[in-house]
């Protein structure tokens, strides 16, 4: 196999959570992004944290139709990571001219990158509102929609007396749901 | 109910659950009414990013196992990055011009040093030391008080150990829990002439011993020789290498009174007083007592010792930057008895709320006293 099936592969491997795969990644990228996080102003501290984000980045575009990466995986990372950080380091105002000049531009990755920010929102929404819901609708959606578990499985699980029951509360925490995510959706617009 | 009505049949259409009639007419209706339409199609994009959180959540956690499992192999925290090599390289390149250039600046920069020394006027107490020098009176006052304290104890019958007569206090942080070491301010520790002490929030006492004073730096570790003295759980917080930012939100736990105090307050300069580069400037307030106490940032780093404050200002403090902790700690291991110091810190309090960062930060800040 040569490289670009081989990450091909790796990336197959990253959209099913394969954990081999990522700890492949891990160890293969991982000093590049610490180097280039310390090397501008960051601690390694950082540098854990950009590339945990680089991460999902990466698993977002590996699930996504497009898979496409146009360079080396390699190349990838670094171009992400960068990105990451400088939006990082722009927000907490630390950075000064000159990291900017010495981070070099190598592959567009404004697109994912910009992507990500948005389902980041996204999810932090939607992580507050699931927060808000309370018991024991938060663990009634999440055995739904997340655990993909069966309705019969729930009813037993929660004590419903049968699944109509089960499906009936949960449709109504959705709607709960439903309206505490758009609260915010809106609140951003 | 219409709303759930309009999930069920929406959920039923997306997991292909409609029979192929109830299909059409489910359709049909949707192009002839906009409004169902819409709600459908909210629906859908809702339903998308339900989806889209469980599969984000349940990827994150994968990664914080392979996360977890690589730092537990030292692999993602520990490796510090080497760019010796090509430093040498020039090194070797330029180590004629180096040595030209360095005996020229050095000639310049001791005439410039004569000249200025000369000219300036040292103004040696433009800053206060905080710590706490009890007076007479106080001593008095605090013996009548110690000896009521004392009859109460007897009284329930509990003397636990003999109190020290204290003639100063200051405040010092556990930084190595295996080994006891503590961090306070030279200027702290040196007040102890006979012995030193270190109470913890509970007011139980443990001797302490100083083994490394760095009076420039103005930082001292002592280490708790007292076998009573129970091993606490991991230190909670990293000691920041790089400088505190200008603005950033601190917070102090010291001991200027016979309880731990909380202050807050922000870096208001990178440097100290006339510019030193050793301290950074805080606004907050701090009174005497308050010397060695902890400064920590927001995300639970610590970032300085809190050491003086300016004379003639209110709200103008001093704190020893941290990177200068992590100085003194090299010089220390070179003396024999002190090779094992390490400084275990994880970064437990980041995220955590202010109040319980606090909980867990205040095990590990201690008053120190002595005569």
């Amino acid at each position: 196999m040569n490289t670009l099936e081989e990450e091909k592969v790796l990336l197959e491997g990253l959209a099913r959570e394969d954990k081999e795969c990522i700890e492949k990644i891990y160890r293969e990228h991982y000093t590049m992004v610490q180097s280039l996080v310390t090397n501008n102003n960051g601690t390694s501290d950082d540098a854990a944290d950009i590339f945990q984000e680089l991460m999902i980045v990466l698993f977002e575009k590996a699930r996504s139709a497009n898979l496409e990466l146009h360079c080396q995986l390699k190349t990838y990372i670094y171009a992400v990571s960068r990105r990451l950080w400088l939006k990082k380091l722009t927000q907490a105002q630390r950075f000064t001219q000159s990291d900017v000049e010495y981070m070099e531009q190598v592959a567009n990755v404004e697109d994912d990158v910009e992507m990500h920010v948005k389902r980041q929102n996204d999810f932090t929404m939607m992580e507050i509102a699931m927060n808000k819901i309370g018991e024991p609708c938060k663990s009634l959606l999440e055995a739904y929609y997340i655990q993909k578990k069966q309705m019969q499985a729930i009813a037993a699980d929660f004590g419903y007396t049968n699944a109509d029951n089960a499906k009936t509360q949960k449709y109504k925490c959705l709607v709960r749901l439903k309206k505490l995510f758009f609260a915010q959706y809106k609140n951003v617009e | 109910m219409e709303d759930v009505l309009l999930i069920d049949a929406v959920e039923r259409f997306v997991n292909g659950e409609m029979t192929h009639q109830e299909k059409i007419y489910f359709e049909d209706l949707r192009k002839n009414n906009p409004e169902l339409d819409q709600a459908v199609v909210e629906q859908l994009f809702f339903l998308n990013e339900l989806n889209n959180f469980g599969v984000t959540k349940s990827f994150k956690h994968s990664l914080h196992e392979v996360q977890n499992k690589l730092a537990n192999e030292g692999f993602v925290f520990s490796t510090p990055v080497i760019v010796k090599a090509k430093l040498i390289q020039m090194w070797y390149k330029y180590k004629k011009t180096v040595a030209v250039a360095a005996s020229i600046a050095g000639v310049v920069s001791l005439f410039i040093a004569s000249v200025v020394s000369a000219v300036t006027k040292k103004d040696p107490t433009n800053t206060t030391l905080l710590v706490n020098k009890v007076e007479a009176v106080a001593v008095k006052n605090a013996q009548i008080e110690r000896k009521l304290n004392k009859l109460e104890a007897n009284a329930i019958a509990e003397a636990k150990k003999p109190m020290v007569e204290s003639k100063f206090n200051g405040t010092g942080f556990l930084i190595d829990v295996n080994n006891n070491y503590i961090i306070t301010n030279a200027h702290v520790a040196m007040e102890a002439k006979n012995q030193l002490i270190v109470e913890n929030k509970k007011g139980d006492q443990f001797e302490a011993k100083t083994v490394y004073i760095d009076q420039l730096r103005d930082i001292a570790i002592l280490r708790i020789k007292d076998k009573s003295f129970k091993k606490l759980s991991p230190i909670p917080f990293q000691i920041r290498k790089s400088s505190a930012f200008l603005g950033e939100q601190v917070y102090m736990l010291g001991f200027p009174k016979k309880e731990i105090v909380y202050g807050e307050g922000y870096v208001s300069a990178r440097n100290g007083h006339n510019m030193d580069t050793l301290f950074c400037q805080l606004s907050t307030t701090a009174s005497a007592g308050s010397s060695g106490s902890p400064v920590i940032a927001k995300n639970g780093d610590l970032i300085g010792i809190l050491t003086s404050k300016e004379s003639n200002t209110q709200g103008v403090i001093y704190a020893i930057k941290s990177v200068n902790i992590l100085r003194a700690i090299e010089e220390a291991k070179k003396i024999d008895d002190n090779t094992s110091i390490k400084i275990t810190g994880a970064s437990v309090l980041k995220g955590l709320k202010r109040e319980d960062q606090i909980e867990k930060m205040e095990n590990y800040v201690f008053m120190i006293k002595g005569n």
